[in-house]
Protein backbone atom coordinates (compact mmCIF):
# COMPACT_ATOMS: atom_id res chain seq x y z
CA UNK A 1 0.00 0.00 0.00
CA UNK A 2 1.55 3.15 -1.12
CA UNK A 3 0.54 6.77 1.06
CA UNK A 4 0.90 10.15 -0.31
CA UNK A 5 3.66 10.45 1.48
CA UNK A 6 5.93 7.66 0.03
CA UNK A 7 5.05 8.53 -3.28
CA UNK A 8 5.96 12.29 -3.06
CA UNK A 9 9.48 10.80 -1.69
CA UNK A 10 12.37 10.97 -4.26
CA UNK A 11 11.01 7.89 -6.37
CA UNK A 12 14.12 5.70 -5.76
CA UNK A 13 12.51 2.69 -6.32
CA UNK A 14 10.74 3.53 -9.64
CA UNK A 15 7.31 3.09 -7.78
CA UNK A 16 4.82 5.85 -7.39
CA UNK A 17 5.79 7.74 -10.27
CA UNK A 18 3.23 7.80 -13.69
CA UNK A 19 6.96 6.62 -15.44
CA UNK A 20 9.06 4.35 -15.33
CA UNK A 21 8.23 0.74 -16.86
CA UNK A 22 5.39 2.57 -18.68
CA UNK A 23 4.89 3.35 -22.42
CA UNK A 24 6.48 6.67 -21.71
CA UNK A 25 9.63 5.01 -20.76
CA UNK A 26 10.03 2.65 -23.33
CA UNK A 27 8.83 4.81 -26.11
CA UNK A 28 11.84 6.69 -25.16
CA UNK A 29 14.45 3.65 -24.38
CA UNK A 30 13.19 2.85 -28.26
CA UNK A 31 13.99 6.37 -29.56
CA UNK A 32 17.45 6.51 -28.47
CA UNK A 33 18.53 3.32 -29.26
CA UNK A 34 16.87 3.37 -33.24
CA UNK A 35 18.50 6.64 -33.02
CA UNK A 36 21.81 5.34 -32.27
CA UNK A 37 21.24 2.95 -34.93
CA UNK A 38 20.44 4.99 -37.57
CA UNK A 39 23.39 7.58 -36.86
CA UNK A 40 25.91 5.06 -36.82
CA UNK A 41 24.57 3.30 -40.30
CA UNK A 42 24.41 7.33 -41.68
CA UNK A 43 28.17 7.42 -40.98
CA UNK A 44 28.80 4.13 -42.97
CA UNK A 45 26.10 5.07 -45.62
CA UNK A 46 28.33 8.70 -46.26
CA UNK A 47 31.41 6.78 -46.47
CA UNK A 48 30.38 4.20 -48.74
CA UNK A 49 28.18 7.06 -50.92
CA UNK A 50 31.42 8.75 -51.02
CA UNK A 51 33.25 5.90 -53.13
CA UNK A 52 31.08 7.50 -56.41
CA UNK A 53 34.26 9.54 -56.31
CA UNK A 54 36.99 6.83 -56.27
CA UNK A 55 35.82 5.09 -59.03
CA UNK A 56 32.69 3.56 -60.54
CA UNK A 57 33.97 0.18 -60.26
CA UNK A 58 34.77 0.56 -56.20
CA UNK A 59 31.00 2.09 -55.89
CA UNK A 60 29.35 -1.23 -57.47
CA UNK A 61 31.64 -3.29 -55.61
CA UNK A 62 30.89 -2.20 -52.10
CA UNK A 63 26.80 -1.72 -53.40
CA UNK A 64 27.18 -5.03 -54.40
CA UNK A 65 27.75 -6.23 -50.95
CA UNK A 66 23.78 -4.01 -49.93
CA UNK A 67 22.20 -6.87 -52.14
CA UNK A 68 22.37 -9.92 -50.93
CA UNK A 69 20.02 -11.71 -48.94
CA UNK A 70 21.35 -11.21 -45.55
CA UNK A 71 21.89 -7.53 -45.66
CA UNK A 72 18.21 -7.30 -47.24
CA UNK A 73 16.89 -8.42 -43.98
CA UNK A 74 19.08 -5.97 -42.08
CA UNK A 75 18.03 -3.57 -44.33
CA UNK A 76 14.39 -4.27 -43.45
CA UNK A 77 15.76 -4.24 -39.77
CA UNK A 78 17.38 -0.85 -40.83
CA UNK A 79 14.41 0.62 -42.42
CA UNK A 80 12.24 -0.44 -39.21
CA UNK A 81 13.98 1.64 -36.77
CA UNK A 82 14.07 4.66 -39.11
CA UNK A 83 9.85 4.53 -39.56
CA UNK A 84 9.44 4.25 -35.74
CA UNK A 85 12.16 6.85 -34.56
CA UNK A 86 10.06 9.00 -37.11
CA UNK A 87 6.64 8.79 -36.17
CA UNK A 88 7.26 8.68 -32.56
CA UNK A 89 9.41 11.82 -33.76
CA UNK A 90 6.37 12.93 -34.67
CA UNK A 91 4.98 11.86 -31.41
CA UNK A 92 7.21 13.47 -29.51
CA UNK A 93 6.29 16.88 -31.09
CA UNK A 94 2.57 16.94 -30.51
CA UNK A 95 3.07 15.85 -26.58
CA UNK A 96 5.20 19.00 -26.78
CA UNK A 97 3.52 21.38 -28.99
CA UNK A 98 -0.74 20.21 -29.01
CA UNK A 99 -2.82 21.45 -26.39
CA UNK A 100 -4.02 17.88 -25.95
CA UNK A 101 -0.56 16.06 -26.20
CA UNK A 102 0.18 15.22 -22.62
CA UNK A 103 -3.77 13.74 -22.25
CA UNK A 104 -3.24 11.48 -25.26
CA UNK A 105 0.14 10.36 -25.72
CA UNK A 106 -0.34 6.52 -24.54
CA UNK A 107 -3.55 6.68 -27.16
CA UNK A 108 -0.56 8.10 -30.31
CA UNK A 109 1.67 5.86 -29.00
CA UNK A 110 -0.59 2.86 -29.82
CA UNK A 111 -0.99 5.12 -32.84
CA UNK A 112 2.52 5.17 -33.89
CA UNK A 113 2.97 1.41 -33.49
CA UNK A 114 0.03 0.54 -35.63
CA UNK A 115 1.26 2.90 -38.29
CA UNK A 116 4.60 1.36 -37.73
CA UNK A 117 3.33 -2.07 -38.77
CA UNK A 118 1.10 -0.86 -41.42
CA UNK A 119 4.46 1.04 -43.52
CA UNK A 120 7.04 -1.79 -42.53
CA UNK A 121 5.04 -4.19 -43.33
CA UNK A 122 4.25 -3.03 -47.31
CA UNK A 123 8.23 -1.76 -47.44
CA UNK A 124 9.19 -5.41 -46.01
CA UNK A 125 6.81 -7.21 -48.59
CA UNK A 126 8.55 -5.19 -51.48
CA UNK A 127 12.34 -4.89 -51.13
CA UNK A 128 12.26 -8.40 -49.40
CA UNK A 129 10.75 -9.81 -52.83
CA UNK A 130 13.39 -7.47 -54.94
CA UNK A 131 16.03 -8.60 -52.90
CA UNK A 132 15.47 -12.42 -53.27
CA UNK A 133 14.50 -12.29 -57.16
CA UNK A 134 11.13 -12.66 -57.20
CA UNK A 135 9.91 -9.22 -58.49
CA UNK B 1 -3.06 0.39 -4.16
CA UNK B 2 -4.97 4.07 -4.10
CA UNK B 3 -4.50 5.43 -7.56
CA UNK B 4 -4.59 9.22 -6.71
CA UNK B 5 -1.33 8.46 -4.41
CA UNK B 6 0.19 6.37 -7.43
CA UNK B 7 -0.49 9.77 -9.02
CA UNK B 8 1.50 11.78 -6.98
CA UNK B 9 4.53 13.00 -7.94
CA UNK B 10 7.02 15.57 -6.81
CA UNK B 11 7.74 18.66 -9.20
CA UNK B 12 10.60 18.86 -11.12
CA UNK B 13 13.04 20.36 -9.68
CA UNK B 14 11.49 21.12 -6.31
CA UNK B 15 15.00 21.13 -4.69
CA UNK B 16 16.33 17.70 -4.29
CA UNK B 17 17.87 17.45 -7.65
CA UNK B 18 20.82 15.10 -7.33
CA UNK B 19 24.16 17.01 -7.64
CA UNK B 20 25.17 14.62 -11.08
CA UNK B 21 22.26 16.85 -12.77
CA UNK B 22 23.53 20.36 -11.86
CA UNK B 23 27.30 19.74 -12.26
CA UNK B 24 27.53 22.23 -15.00
CA UNK B 25 27.37 25.19 -13.39
CA UNK B 26 27.88 27.59 -16.81
CA UNK B 27 25.56 29.63 -18.15
CA UNK B 28 25.03 28.28 -21.75
CA UNK B 29 22.28 30.82 -22.77
CA UNK B 30 19.32 29.69 -24.63
CA UNK B 31 21.41 26.81 -26.44
CA UNK B 32 19.82 23.94 -24.80
CA UNK B 33 16.60 25.64 -25.92
CA UNK B 34 17.56 26.02 -29.38
CA UNK B 35 18.82 22.50 -29.90
CA UNK B 36 15.52 21.02 -28.24
CA UNK B 37 13.76 23.30 -30.93
CA UNK B 38 16.30 22.06 -33.74
CA UNK B 39 15.60 18.78 -33.11
CA UNK B 40 11.48 19.25 -33.59
CA UNK B 41 11.77 21.44 -36.66
CA UNK B 42 14.71 19.14 -38.33
CA UNK B 43 12.61 15.91 -37.30
CA UNK B 44 9.74 17.39 -39.44
CA UNK B 45 11.97 18.04 -42.43
CA UNK B 46 13.55 14.93 -42.08
CA UNK B 47 10.54 12.78 -41.78
CA UNK B 48 9.72 13.84 -45.53
CA UNK B 49 13.43 13.77 -46.62
CA UNK B 50 13.90 10.47 -45.29
CA UNK B 51 10.60 8.77 -46.64
CA UNK B 52 11.29 10.37 -50.34
CA UNK B 53 15.07 9.26 -50.42
CA UNK B 54 13.71 5.42 -49.51
CA UNK B 55 10.85 5.58 -51.87
CA UNK B 56 12.30 6.95 -54.48
CA UNK B 57 15.77 4.83 -54.37
CA UNK B 58 14.44 1.64 -52.74
CA UNK B 59 10.81 0.89 -53.86
CA UNK B 60 10.47 2.30 -57.19
CA UNK B 61 11.41 0.67 -60.65
CA UNK B 62 13.97 -2.74 -59.64
CA UNK B 63 14.61 -1.05 -55.77
CA UNK B 64 17.78 -2.11 -54.77
CA UNK B 65 18.84 -4.10 -57.56
CA UNK B 66 18.79 -0.85 -59.50
CA UNK B 67 21.40 1.31 -57.54
CA UNK B 68 24.64 1.24 -59.16
CA UNK B 69 27.29 4.45 -60.34
CA UNK B 70 24.93 4.73 -62.93
CA UNK B 71 21.95 5.25 -61.21
CA UNK B 72 23.54 7.86 -58.86
CA UNK B 73 24.93 9.64 -61.52
CA UNK B 74 21.17 9.79 -62.94
CA UNK B 75 19.90 11.24 -59.72
CA UNK B 76 22.53 13.82 -59.36
CA UNK B 77 22.34 15.24 -62.88
CA UNK B 78 19.06 16.96 -61.48
CA UNK B 79 20.08 19.63 -59.31
CA UNK B 80 17.49 19.05 -57.46
CA UNK B 81 18.19 15.64 -56.18
CA UNK B 82 21.82 16.97 -55.57
CA UNK B 83 20.21 19.93 -53.18
CA UNK B 84 17.49 16.95 -51.76
CA UNK B 85 20.84 14.89 -50.71
CA UNK B 86 22.49 17.80 -49.33
CA UNK B 87 19.31 19.16 -47.17
CA UNK B 88 19.47 15.27 -46.17
CA UNK B 89 23.03 15.41 -45.33
CA UNK B 90 23.19 18.18 -43.54
CA UNK B 91 20.12 18.27 -41.03
CA UNK B 92 20.48 14.59 -40.68
CA UNK B 93 24.05 15.00 -39.20
CA UNK B 94 23.47 17.58 -37.59
CA UNK B 95 19.99 16.32 -35.92
CA UNK B 96 21.99 12.87 -34.92
CA UNK B 97 24.81 14.39 -33.53
CA UNK B 98 22.73 16.35 -30.98
CA UNK B 99 20.88 13.69 -30.23
CA UNK B 100 24.37 11.47 -29.67
CA UNK B 101 25.43 14.78 -27.54
CA UNK B 102 22.19 14.38 -25.56
CA UNK B 103 23.08 10.60 -24.89
CA UNK B 104 26.52 11.20 -23.84
CA UNK B 105 25.74 14.06 -21.37
CA UNK B 106 23.59 11.67 -19.78
CA UNK B 107 25.74 8.99 -19.40
CA UNK B 108 29.27 9.96 -19.07
CA UNK B 109 29.42 10.98 -15.82
CA UNK B 110 33.34 11.27 -15.63
CA UNK B 111 33.92 15.27 -17.37
CA UNK B 112 37.51 14.17 -19.27
CA UNK B 113 35.37 11.10 -20.75
CA UNK B 114 32.18 13.31 -21.52
CA UNK B 115 34.97 16.15 -23.03
CA UNK B 116 36.16 13.56 -25.41
CA UNK B 117 33.51 11.69 -26.78
CA UNK B 118 31.67 14.97 -27.61
CA UNK B 119 35.22 15.94 -29.44
CA UNK B 120 35.56 12.20 -31.41
CA UNK B 121 31.70 12.83 -31.96
CA UNK B 122 32.82 16.46 -33.40
CA UNK B 123 35.17 15.12 -35.83
CA UNK B 124 33.13 12.79 -37.34
CA UNK B 125 30.85 14.94 -37.84
CA UNK B 126 32.71 17.60 -39.53
CA UNK B 127 34.48 14.90 -41.99
CA UNK B 128 31.26 13.71 -42.54
CA UNK B 129 29.45 16.67 -43.44
CA UNK B 130 32.53 18.13 -45.29
CA UNK B 131 32.83 14.80 -46.99
CA UNK B 132 29.39 14.63 -48.04
CA UNK B 133 28.92 18.02 -49.42
CA UNK B 134 32.02 17.74 -51.24
CA UNK B 135 31.10 14.61 -53.06
CA UNK B 136 27.80 15.91 -53.78
CA UNK B 137 29.51 18.84 -55.30
CA UNK B 138 32.12 18.00 -57.19
CA UNK B 139 30.96 14.68 -58.54
CA UNK B 140 31.54 13.90 -61.87
CA UNK B 141 29.16 11.15 -63.92
CA UNK B 142 31.32 10.79 -67.38
CA UNK B 143 34.39 9.49 -66.41
CA UNK B 144 37.61 8.39 -69.04
CA UNK B 145 40.28 6.38 -68.89
CA UNK B 146 43.96 7.43 -70.19
CA UNK B 147 42.99 7.41 -73.89
CA UNK B 148 40.05 8.98 -73.74
CA UNK B 149 37.28 6.32 -73.85
CA UNK B 150 34.34 6.59 -71.40
CA UNK B 151 34.44 3.78 -68.37
CA UNK B 152 32.36 0.63 -68.70
CA UNK B 153 30.37 1.74 -65.49
CA UNK B 154 29.25 5.44 -67.13
CA UNK B 155 25.29 5.92 -67.14
CA UNK B 156 24.16 5.66 -70.44
CA UNK B 157 23.61 9.29 -70.80
CA UNK B 158 27.33 10.19 -71.24
CA UNK B 159 27.47 8.22 -74.43
CA UNK B 160 25.43 10.84 -75.99
CA UNK B 161 26.65 14.25 -75.86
Amino acid sequence: MSTATSAQAPAKSGRGTLYRGNEGMWSWVIHRITGVVIFFFLLVHVLDTSLVRVSPEAYNAVLGTYKNPLMAVGEVGLVGAIMFHAFNGLRIILVDFWKGGTKHHKAMLWTVVVLWVITLAAFAIRHLMLAFGGH
Amino acid sequence: MSATADSTIAAPRSGRIDPKYTRDRTKSGNFEMLTWLFMRLSGIVLVVLIFVHLFSNLMVGDGINGLDFGFVAGKWADPFWQFWDLALLWLAMLHGTNGVRTIINDYAERDGVRFWLKMVLYAATTVIIVLGTLVIFTFEPCLTDAAGNLLEASPAFCATP
